[in-house]
């Protein structure tokens, strides 16, 4: 079939599309007949959630974008399903945010048991006032049909098929792509190249690049199971309801239909399961992933099999509701993890993001999270880079930021693991030392670690922040990701801050809307618009609809935060001039 | 603040005694246990991670 079939897909069938069946055609393209090879300011390479957002990034900021994919399905197997109110405010940005939380299941809640006890709870959103929860669980062939769907409908995208890079040539101001087609090999001569191509990255290699880190030695075995059960899954959200403060984001359900609520559960040395850990989420489609500690010497070629698994599976279920539920295996993989990461996510023409710059372990959602959070953040660099409004050292910072982030993800994955997979005898004593206090001692459980779950990096020491001149009392700081708000609109209606921001560029949140006397707000709105016409200024009044909002920003009459286009705070001031926003700007676009 | 290497406790024998005493009738490996959630225990109460990295210090240099 070919992309743009997609679009049709889910209006003529009453169920949903197993995305995992699709298969997309090769079709020959001009550029195979063209000498001099083609050029082109962007390819992507690979079209997986992270390949796939940046290139529908790219196209809603008016900039081109092949996109190369060495075999022409989605994915296979549900693989990441953890997807974090981060990466789904990116989706809303993005145009199907929406979509994926309609079909996820929603949830907050983490618990954490030892032998057959509750130690701990942890609610990763505990405060209201935010559109997005704290994640969804949604098959990885969902959200790459979701984003190959919203490709579809972007013409600026140009997605290839059977399109293998088999070589790269870095030249000065292009990387000439060596492609291998059904048809034969043809080059193409990219600006850029962002190289989206996961783990294996073909890319990396072929630059004599490596990813480096620790290799843990353990193996985990996923089990997917699809219960077969009347009442369907749980997680859809209810209409949003007015809470005290703002308009409530979403309705997590507090108990699932099936007898395990919508909470991620995990267990140390269950007697189901003795001396090994075991960690159980809830997805769409009635679908159950448990996660099995096998330990090292597990054989992956016994595990795998379906007699083997279903017993592990019953052993789990023996003790709950579902005790006596039909289930089948959907999906099964055994597999061992590493935290590394390239030293350098840039290398001259071409920009490493996702799996193939860098790896974690799954504990904490950390892969696909963080791939896309690379996406974003190079999407708009690449495009002010492409469209002339930056120098090209803008995209050092991609590297230099997302490499930050990449040594967070690993330091909490890497501890995680630690915790989970305690690889002395000591720091096993340890271990159980702390889940032992942890039934009655609260300080022990703040370190039980069972994956300290994604949430964006702060951008701290960034060379692209203004330093903050003023006093702030707020998490914001230049770096952070702006947080979200309830909102009330200039027409009375209900809407969240961070939908009303710029897509595709710079905005200013002015705070303040002028009543009562005082032009502070009205003085900094106009410096904005002084400083660059095109940064979209959103004004919020200071009243008690905007009382979230207020606190979380500590906004005052005039107060200005400026936004990059991927939503980061860049600057903040009390009353800010023309000058010094200019100035900024300058700054977060590497002029100055 | 500093870790507390002078001498600071109320009855440095009977605290002694009460450690050995602790321990008394534990197998080995319940006696590691043991010591592991009293560091636990103890590091919960100092707090202060810079007094705990002087401890391992301290502790290492033995």
């Amino acid at each position: 079939m070919k992309l743009q079939e997609l679009q049709e897909l889910p209006n003529t069938r009453g169920r949903s599309v197993d995305y995992q069946k699709l298969a997309f055609d090769y079709e020959r393209h001009a550029d195979q007949d063209t000498d001099p090879p083609a050029r082109h300011p962007v390819v992507v390479v690979g079209a997986g959630p992270v390949g796939l957002a940046l290139a529908i990034d790219l196209a809603q900021q008016n900039v081109p974008v092949v996109l190369l994919d060495n075999d022409c399905t989605l994915s296979t197997g549900s693989r990441a399903i953890c997807f974090a109110k981060r990466t789904l405010e990116v989706f809303d940005r993005l145009g199907c945010g929406q979509r994926m939380t309609d079909k996820g299941v929603s949830w907050n809640v983490g618990k954490v048991f030892f032998k057959n006890d509750q130690i701990y709870s942890f609610n990763l959103l505990p405060e209201a006032g935010h559109e997005r929860p704290a994640f969804i669980n949604l098959q990885q062939y969902y959200v790459e049909g979701y984003l190959a769907e919203r490709a579809a409908g972007l013409p600026l995208i140009d997605l290839r098929w059977n399109n293998k890079v088999v070589d790269v040539e870095q030249q000065a101001d292009h990387a000439l792509l060596t492609i291998e087609t059904p048809e034969g090999n043809y080059q193409i001569a990219a600006g850029y190249v962002a190289a989206c191509d996961g783990s294996r990255s073909n890319l990396r290699q072929l630059l004599g690049q490596e990813s480096k880190g620790r290799i843990f030695k353990d193996r985990f075995l996923i089990a997917d199971v699809k219960m077969k059960l009347d009442s369907p899954a749980p997680g859809r959200p209810k209409a949003g309801e007015r809470l005290l403060g703002g308009q409530r984001g979403h309705e997590v359900p507090s108990v699932g239909a099936q007898g395990f609520p919508a909470e991620r559960w995990f267990w140390f040395d269950p007697e189901f399961h003795p001396n090994q850990s075991v960690l159980l989420h809830m997805q769409p489609d009635n679908v159950w992933r448990i996660d099995f500690q096998l330990g090292w010497d597990a054989d992956p070629e016994q595990e795998k099999k379906p007699e083997n698994i279903m017993p592990r599976v019953k052993a789990l279920l023996a003790n709950s509701a579902m005790k006596d539920a039909q289930f089948e295996l959907e999906w099964a993989s055994v597999y061992t993890f590493a935290c590394l990461r390239m030293d350098s996510f840039r290398h001259g023409r071409v920009l490493f993001a996702g799996d193939s710059a860098h790896g974690v372990s799954p504990f904490g959602a950390r892969g696909a999270n963080s791939g896309v959070q690379d996406a974003e953040n190079l999407a708009w660099k690449l495009a002010a880079v492409v469209r002339g409004d930056a120098p090209d050292a803008l995209l050092d910072s991609y590297a230099s930021e997302r490499e930050y982030a990449a040594d967070e993800n690993i330091r909490n994955s890497t501890r995680a693991t630690d915790f989970i997979t305690p690889k002395s005898e000591v720091s096993r004593l340890f271990r159980d030392a702390v889940l032992e206090l942890a039934k009655r001692h609260g300080f022990a459980r703040t370190l039980v670690n069972s994956g300290r779950l994604s949430v964006p990096s702060t951008l701290h020491g960034s060379p692209l922040n203004t330093a903050d001149t003023d006093v702030f009392d707020s998490q914001l700081v230049p770096g952070a990701p702006a947080a979200d708000a309830p909102i009330t609109r200039a027409d009375g209606s209900a809407g969240w801050l961070l939908r009303e921001l710029n897509p595709a560029g710079f905005s200013a949140l002015v705070f303040g809307d002028g009543n009562g006397g005082d032009d502070l707000a009205e003085r900094s709105a106009r410096a904005v618009a002084e400083a660059d016409p095109a940064v979209k200024v959103v004004r919020i009044a200071l009243n008690s609809a905007h009382a979230l909002a207020t606190q979380r920003y500590d906004a005052r009459p005039g107060t200005v935060y400026l936004l990059r286009p991927d939503h980061h705070v860049c600057a903040r001031w009390r009353q800010p001039d023309t000058r010094a926003i200019r100035t900024a700007l300058d700054h977060a676009l590497a002029k100055a | 603040m500093n870790l507390i290497t002078t001498p600071n406790l109320d009855a440095p024998d009977d605290f002694y005694e009460a450690l050995i005493e602790a321990h008394q009738g534990l197998p080995t490996e319940a006696s590691h246990a043991f010591n592991a959630r009293l560091v636990l225990v103890l590091a919960n109460h100092i707090g202060a991670l810079a007094v705990l990295r002087e401890a391992f210090a301290a502790a290492q240099r033995a």
